[in-house]
């Protein structure tokens, strides 16, 4: 009730936020100040700070200044019902690709785009138009402890989900360590599950079919894998104890210390653990436990992309600092990402996947008018696809504390899913 | 101030001819003082209050445009999914922590309203949870509940550890754990609604009891009891509300997963997770009436009496 009356506020005031003004498009003179969002509360003042100055430095006369957002999703989506939102801003996951038009300012088509940077063919791209340039790229797959598997004798890479649970059981029987570690607490983590589509098949088009599907979860199917592989882990005790008591930050330091052997994340984790770790070289990374034509794949995708305010009076600035955030700040090699930019080489965070033969693709745009269809579906059947929350449903039913069985829980899935779809067409 | 029993003549009479007049701007004042607390009031709850009801006849989705028009479809979507109030029985463990919460309160506002040795130490350290911000009361809460946290070295310490298990995970248990740290925060702020209340008995009234050889307990049963009944009865309407839009601590402990789900953190969900705002400002509009008309239903049980002690 009380956002509700956050909304309400934001409304009133946009009737006083700046409007008209000259629109020069982007391609007027790249001078004067810009406002620059970003979810980075951790680099802002140390980091960006240093990006302010080399791109004040490229350009004299221009100012930047940022705006750090905690909860990044939820408070940029309500300021969005205002005009001020910043000048360049990452595009918020929840905007769908038919709404983008309506908040941000085209950056050119994708012919124009598609040979300098990656994944503008398929995200945050509407009708032929881009709208926003990715800040870095993720490979998906598990982060891993490598001492912890060795010192189990488990295979790495494992080729089969169920070679990754004996794994997992290995480390359980003959280690101290938490095979896997869920982080079910902070939630956001299960929804990294999410981002395994199209990587367990190598299936480019594999959202688009997630979109025409009418039950994801039956046997054999994508969602029906990488799901089970969590089920079945929490349910044969190869997970954290208490799930509801996990902590993000301190998962990190268990990892990099050997107390906790896996976790699924993005390889944006690859860093971050590798700096709670005190010796780097024992993390490693692995791709999803499923091969199709004898070898793993891996789908790589971007972040979040920065895009431009519609209403923002500078537009030349910002489109200035797009293109100099993507090719020159570094952002993406720093983080050990995937640069944007497709001439720069794939990051050393992902040698590992690289050394396991993992093909790296990326998807497949959707047809006209099936744009986001997938995660429309979720949220209309208030599954939530990369929330995080109905994987907490499966780790509680796996861990007994719901009375639901696995069939149950997918069959139910399946039907919701199903309802939603035909009430979306 | 019942004018009908005070048959006189009106008082406009007594204005005409040289009657005192108050200078025009002088009548004014009060309202000029109300002005600036009712816009205030009107900008932050009762239009949005407006708002929300609007929002619940659309299909908005939270961003641009506001959707189309839909009516009482989201009421409607709601009358027929009756799982939407299954979290309702999530609200029983707080009503029943609130009861639990007022007879301590009252409990120990008694005992600190005779002259016990240290009584402003005990007042402070009873007031003081109810200053301190939610989150971080979720926080301490958080590892006290982790396995091998503070409490379970605490138990194990008095030789219960045996008594130990997932407080948050355990779906049989993590209601009254929650329940419990409810208690904790919002004990204080009954206590000294209940103190404040007790010390504007006049003393006299013991005096007299204490020569009338009255038991403590007769005391607290004829004297204590009734005086603060209208606070009692304040508290129950605010606990039984409070215990139906319970949000803040299971949503920054467990965020509603593992079967701790209310009510508001459903409603949140549905407007920021599934972007159904239309649905979720319906679901607001249905909890306010739901909390209207428990209110009344308590007001017409336990009528609100004037207090008369002499």
């Amino acid at each position: 009730m009380r956002r509700a009356g956050l909304v309400a506020l934001a409304l009133v005031l946009a009737g006083c936020g700046n409007s008209g003004g000259t629109d020069s498009g982007t391609d007027g003179e790249v001078t004067g100040e810009i406002t620059v969002l970003t979810q980075r509360t951790d680099i802002v003042d140390t980091v960006f700070a240093e990006y302010k100055k080399a791109f004040e430095a490229k350009y004299p006369g221009t100012t930047v200044k940022f705006e750090a957002i905690t909860d990044y999703e939820g408070e940029v989506r309500i300021r969005m019902n205002t005009q001020d939102y910043g000048d360049v801003l990452p595009i918020p996951n929840s905007v769908t690709a038919d709404q983008l038009a309506t908040f941000f300012e085209p950056l050119g088509s994708v012919d124009e785009l598609k040979d300098r940077y990656r994944f503008v063919r398929t995200e945050q791209t509407f009708e032929d138009k881009v709208y926003g340039v990715a800040i870095t790229g993720n490979a998906q797959g598990f982060v891993y402890n490598k001492t912890v598997w060795q010192a189990a004798g488990a295979t790495v890479p494992p080729k089969t989900p169920d070679e990754f649970l004996a794994g997992l059981q290995a480390i359980k029987d003959r280690t101290e360590a938490i095979p896997l570690y869920t982080n079910y607490k902070d939630k956001w983590p299960l929804g990294q599950w999410e981002n395994l589509r199209g990587g367990v098949t190598g299936d480019p088009d594999a959202v688009i079919k997630l979109g025409e599907d009418t039950a994801p979860w039956a046997a054999g199917k994508e969602h029906y894998v990488f799901d089970s592989l969590l089920f079945d882990a929490v349910q044969r005790g190869l997970v954290e104890p208490d799930p509801s008591t996990t902590n993000w930050e301190q998962s990190k330091v268990l990892l990099g210390t050997g107390k906790v052997a896996t976790m699924m994340l993005g390889s944006w984790s690859i860093v971050q653990m590798q700096q709670a770790a005190p010796n780097k070289t024992d993390i490693g990374y692995m791709p999803f436990p499923a091969q199709t034509g004898g070898a793993f794949h891996t789908v790589v995708s971007g972040d979040y992309k920065n895009g431009i305010n519609v209403n923002s009076k500078n537009k030349a600035t910002a489109k200035a600092w797009i293109d100099w955030f993507a090719t020159e700040s570094g952002y993406a090699v720093d983080q050990g990402g995937i640069s944007p930019v497709i001439s720069d080489q794939l990051p050393d965070t992902l040698a590992d996947l690289t050394a396991a033969g993992t093909r790296f693709i990326e998807l497949n745009p959707a047809p006209k008018g099936k744009e986001g269809l997938a995660d429309k579906i979720g949220n209309e059947a208030e599954i939530a696809l990369f929330d995080g929350d109905y994987r907490q449903k499966i780790v509680d039913a796996a861990r007994g504390a719901s009375k639901q069985s696995k069939d149950e829980l997918f069959n139910d899935l399946n039907t919701r899913w199903a309802e939603a779809q035909s009430s979306l067409k | 101030m019942a004018t009908s029993t005070h048959p006189v003549a009106p008082p406009v009479a007594q204005h005409t001819g040289t009657a005192r007049r108050r200078p025009r701007g002088r009548a004014l004042t009060p309202y000029l003082f109300l002005i600036l607390p009712l816009l205030l009031l009107l900008t932050f709850t009762y239009f949005p209050v407006v708002n929300m009801i609007f929002y619940s006849l659309t299909s908005w989705r939270g961003l641009g445009p506001v959707g189309e028009f839909v009516g009482a479809d989201n009421y409607v979507e709601i009358a027929t999914r009756p799982e939407l109030f299954g979290v309702f029985t999530v609200s029983v463990y707080y009503i029943a922590a609130s009861v639990v919460q007022i007879l301590l309160a009252l409990y120990f506002a008694t005992i600190l309203s005779f002259d016990t040795r240290f009584r402003n130490l005990f007042k402070g350290i009873l007031f003081f949870p109810y200053l301190i911000n939610g989150v971080a009361i979720g926080m301490v809460f958080l590892f006290f509940f982790q396995p091998g946290g503070t409490l379970d070295s605490v138990l194990s310490a008095a030789g219960l550890g045996s008594l130990s298990q997932q407080w948050l995970g355990d779906p049989d248990v993590v209601n009254y754990s929650l329940a419990g740290t409810s208690i904790w925060r919002y004990l204080g702020l009954n206590f000294v609604l209940f103190l404040g209340a007790i010390q504007s008995i006049p003393p006299h009234l013991y005096e007299a009891a204490d020569i009338d050889g009255a038991t403590k307990w007769e005391q607290f049963r004829h004297i204590v009891l009734p005086g603060i009944r209208p606070i009692v009865g304040l508290s129950f309407i605010l606990a039984i509300s409070g215990s139906l839009s319970v949000f803040e601590i299971p949503y920054i402990m467990t965020g509603g997963a593992n079967g701790s789900e209310t009510f508001v953190i459903q409603t949140v969900d549905m407007a920021f997770k599934y972007h159904k705002v239309g649905l979720a400002s319906a679901m607001a509009v249905v909890l306010l009436l739901i909390i209207l008309l428990v209110t009344w239903v308590q007001r017409r049980i336990v009528p609100d009496e004037k207090v008369d002690l002499t």
